[in-house]
């Protein structure tokens, strides 16, 4: 069954080196000393930190987003493909970088404010899952529902609240899930921007396994990250099950004709240019400044090997999207797979609900170390393999995300009919399930493709050799060495895999499922 | 028209219908896009290999001094005549294409190193000629990952040659019994003060110098002359250093202050550095190129390596006469850097050989250029860009390794206390 095929290669990437990490960190710790860790005042207020940057980038990023999901999906303006695909790109920008940038903007505005500078950084990089993945859940609802309230008199308001809003509940939900998470884990926007005190979870484990080897301490902080991560998890998915399901209707977006839609699409375009293009832009700025002048030297360069790399940047974009569409593949057949079995129900379902959010809240340490102690057997932990499989480990979540929304919207009555009606469950999946999923899964395939064309944590402690080279790499060994030719360099490859994963969004875009071939007559 | 692609679902293959091809598209697209790229850039790769454009840089630099000294001293110490900074690579790219198919490679040998590990395309190829074991680099990530990783595999390490603990991390590995002890022949050409294991569990194969750096356009006045001068405010505001608790360097120059003004009065220096305004960031990346006016921030000091000016030289957009920065000489603290035979390996005989080649002449002389620290071996040339834009550390300083373990939480803590506050 294709849920267990799912569970079973998250229970070996996942599970499996967990267990064997934190077994033998924890082998000689009693509870008392795990007690007495806890029990500590500085423990108690790291988490304290860590919960509440979190809540407050993932309220920002949901509030922030959905402006803008709406009007990618309801509203038809010039740019708008472009805009879609362009959320995307600081998913793959370098922290240091980014962080570097926020943090010297900050200066020059002369706000001391670190708390706000964390959530800046986050709502940057994190703004494209509230806004594909509710966009893309919105644009399959039923605009009729909506026209009737109005009808029977509810304002536009209520209408929205109780219909539309309702509707988008699970979307919300499963995208906020993975912000929260995504936030919570932050390491390199913490340490730029935080200050050197504020302490989280994540870095108080990188801490204590890195540089003072307390493994001990480390995990019983990497089990209490657990422990609200799978918290998290859990109530996430009563959440969502309990939203109330739409049905589901694939809406052609309307023009641009009245006030309040020309409000809501300035508003999107403004929050897109406060918190993401300039940014970005000041980085493309950066990176054709040659000397006093400009140019594209940085750009030309990227062909020859600089010496500080062990390949040409160009070769490691070639391996940074070997990864990234492998990546993406498995992530998107592990992640339809669970998406089925969490719709279907079922403890499988429910167990896999919460696993598939399990590897964006642990910390990258752990689960890295927990890759180096659970493979040692049979050489595992040489394969190049490892690479796309951790990066698609990281992509599961954001598929299942946008899939078990899109999925739920069928709603069992259809199914059941096509039951009825002697389909067999195959059939029924193709004509029912897949053509409302695929849209979703496509979604998903594209944010897999931008974690893995991003990472970088994983993929320095696992890639072997000059073929597991990414780009992320790159640009980390590029910044790591003085000399302005290779900072221009890092900024020059930052632009073009920031372009690179547009485009792979762009083009996954383009797979739109067409009304016509739709389950909308059987509705 | 039918459209036919396969997902894993139950087994069985789907059929999707007409006007739904839209995933193999992608694919092929993605694909296409790779393979196009791929096309390219390896291209360019073998142009750069063949014309050696990786090695002009230093060529260049290197043919516009007089650095007849160096590489002759070396050229009498060594018989393949690859003293030259600009040619030891060209001579390796060489050997790896006169190297075919007739080595009998008989076994492999693995190293995990840092992530900064770096040598020359093909430097390996000569170990393989003389050995008949290849060699497989792993990265551990980061200098402290490296050695994190190293303790909790203990017993069934990831390789068989770990390069990368230095000084400072040292006792750690040797508390939790990584290595297992081996004398390297390599030995007699490393000068004894680099030596710091009488048990020979690690063989010393680079050194370098942590210091704090200036960028002496970014002055406004005179550049400070020694670690006294950076307390008074109108430099201390406009130094960046790293944390000690995230970053190697940081570390360093925190030790430097401990070697300098004594167990009891380091707190007191730092004090006044906060007073006046010091900045930290978490890493070394993050203070040079987020803060300090190489990456278009507003500081003018920072702590860096006694070979960043020549790297700024080598990596430079313009063509500088000087290097744009300079080095506080009274900084500097040495950061020595060993390899060790982990315990477990399976192939002690290929380890053994691997730490020979690491000490040895022709190894020696291609980590300068690429990692930019003097080789161990006193025996081996020093590239002619270092000899003119390198500053010399005459006397650096030191703590000892059991000294360093013994106290580092404390001081780092300590640290945290005074400046984070």
């Amino acid at each position: 069954m294709a849920g267990g095929a799912a569970g079973l290669f998250l229970i070996a990437l996942v599970v499996w080196p967990l267990v064997a990490v934190l077994n033998r960190s924890l082998a000689s710790v009693g509870p008392g000393e795990v007690w007495s860790v806890l029990g500590r005042g500085s423990t108690r207020s790291v988490v304290a930190f860590t919960a509440i940057q979190a809540l407050a980038s993932t309220a920002a990023t949901v509030v922030l987003g959905l402006p803008l999901a709406y009007c990618l999906a309801r509203l038809r303006f010039p740019g708008r493909q472009l805009l879609r695909a362009a959320v995307v790109v600081p998913f793959v920008l370098p922290t240091v970088v980014v962080a570097a940038a926020v943090d010297n903007t900050f200066d020059a505005i002369g706000l001391d404010m670190p708390l706000l500078a964390i959530v800046y950084a986050h709502v940057f990089f994190n703004l494209a899952v509230v806004v594909r993945v509710v966009s893309s859940a919105w644009a399959t609802i039923d605009s009729r529902q909506h026209e009737a309230a109005r009808m029977l008199g509810a304002s536009p308001w209520t209408a929205w609240r109780t219909v539309t809003f309702r509707q988008l509940t699970p979307a919300l939900l499963a995208s906020a899930s993975i912000v929260f998470l995504f936030s919570f884990t932050s390491f390199g926007v913490i340490r730029i921007l935080g200050g050197l005190r504020r302490a989280t979870l994540e870095t108080e484990i990188y801490r204590f396994a890195v540089t003072r080897a307390e493994f001990d301490v480390a995990a019983v902080l990497a089990l209490l990250q657990l422990v609200v991560v799978v918290a998290l998890a859990v109530s996430s998915a009563l959440l969502q099950r309990r939203a109330s399901k739409g049905t589901w209707r694939p809406g052609r977006p309307g023009p641009v004709n009245s006030v309040a839609r020309k409000l809501v699409l300035t508003l999107a375009v403004a929050i897109v240019v406060a918190i993401q293009a300039v940014p970005a832009v000041l980085m493309v700025a950066q990176s054709v400044r040659v000397g006093d002048g400009f140019g594209v030297d940085h750009y030309l360069n990227l062909f020859d090997r600089a010496d500080v790399l062990p390949v040409s940047a160009a070769e490691a974009i070639v391996n940074s999207l070997l990864f990234a569409s492998a990546a993406a593949l498995v992530a998107t057949v592990v992640g339809v797979a669970a998406s089925s079995a969490i719709v279907a129900g079922g403890p499988l379902g429910r167990w896999l609900e919460t696993l598939n959010l399990v590897p964006l809240g642990v910390s990258a340490v752990t689960l890295g170390f927990g890759y180096l102690v659970g493979f040692a057997a049979f050489d595992l932990r040489q394969s190049i393999w490892l690479v796309p499989l951790a990066h698609a480990v990281i992509g599961v979540p954001f598929v299942v995300a946008a899939v078990v929304p899109a999925m739920r919207s069928v709603g069992l009555r259809v199914r059941q009919a096509a039951a009825v009606l002697g389909a067999s469950p195959g059939v029924v999946w193709r004509t029912v399930d897949w053509p409302v999923t695929r849209r979703a899964a496509l979604t998903g395939a594209g944010f897999a493709a931008a974690v893995s064309l991003g990472e970088f944590g994983a993929t320095s402690f696992l890639a072997r050799g000059q073929e597991s080279f990414t780009a992320p790499l790159a640009i980390f060994r590029l910044l790591s060495t003085p000399g302005q030719s290779l900072r221009g360099q890092a900024l020059a490859l930052s632009v073009v895999i920031g372009v690179l994963v547009a485009v792979v969004a762009a083009v996954l875009e383009r797979a739109r499922p067409r009304s016509s071939d739709s389950v909308g007559g059987l509705l | 028209m039918t459209a036919t692609t396969t997902m894993v679902d139950n087994g069985e293959s789907l059929h999707l219908r007409g006007g739904q091809r839209s995933l193999p598209l992608i694919v092929a697209l993605i694909l296409a896009l790779v393979g196009t790229l791929a096309a390219c850039s390896s291209d360019d790769g073998d142009d750069a290999t063949a014309t050696g454009d990786t090695v002009d840089l230093s060529g260049d630099e290197a043919d516009d001094t007089d650095d007849s000294d160096s590489d002759g001293a070396a050229m009498d110490d060594t018989d393949d005549g690859t003293t030259d900074d600009s040619a030891d690579a060209e001579a390796a790219a060489e050997e790896t294409e006169d190297t075919p198919e007739a080595v009998e490679v008989t076994g492999s040998v693995r190293l995990i190193t840092h992530d900064s590990f770096l040598v020359t395309e093909g430097l390996f190829d000569n170990f393989t000629l003389e050995t008949g074991y290849e060699v497989e680099v792993v990265s551990g990530g980061d200098a402290g990952e490296l050695v994190s990783r190293a303790i909790l595999t203990a017993g069934q390490p990831e390789a068989d040659v770990l390069f990368g603990v230095d000084n400072t991390f040292l006792q750690r590995a040797l508390d939790a019994e990584i290595f297992e002890s081996y004398a390297s022949a390599g030995l007699a050409t490393i000068p004894s003060e680099l030596q710091l294991d009488p048990e020979n569990r690690v063989t010393p194969i680079d050194f370098g110098d942590v210091c704090v750096n200036y960028w002496t356009d970014a002055l406004d006045g005179p550049a400070p002359a020694g670690l006294d001068d950076l307390t008074d405010p109108s430099y201390a505001s406009s130094f960046v250093t790293e944390d000690p608790e995230t970053s190697s360097p940081g570390f360093a120059f925190l030790l430097a202050t401990i070697a300098t003004y004594g167990e009891d009065g380091w707190q007191d220096y730092w004090q006044q550095l906060t007073d006046g305004g010091v900045t930290v960031e978490p890493g070394w990346s993050e203070a040079y190129y987020g803060q300090f006016v190489a990456g278009g921030g507003d500081k003018a000091i920072v702590t860096s390596y006694a070979t960043s000016p020549v790297a700024e030289v080598i990596f430079a957009e313009v063509d500088y006469e000087e290097p744009p920065t300079g080095v506080l000489t009274d900084s500097c603290f040495r950061q020595i850097e060993f390899a060790g035979i982990l315990a477990g390996t399976e192939n002690r005989d290929g380890a053994e050989k691997l730490v020979d080649f690491m000490t040895d002449t022709l190894f020696q002389e291609d980590m300068p250029l690429n990692m930019f620290v003097y080789p161990a071996n006193s025996e081996a040339a020093i590239p002619s860009s270092f000899e003119q834009w390198a500053t010399v550390v005459d006397s650096p300083l030191t703590l000892e390794p059991a000294e360093i373990e013994a106290n580092r939480s404390r001081w780092t803590q300590e640290w945290a206390e005074i400046v984070l506050r």
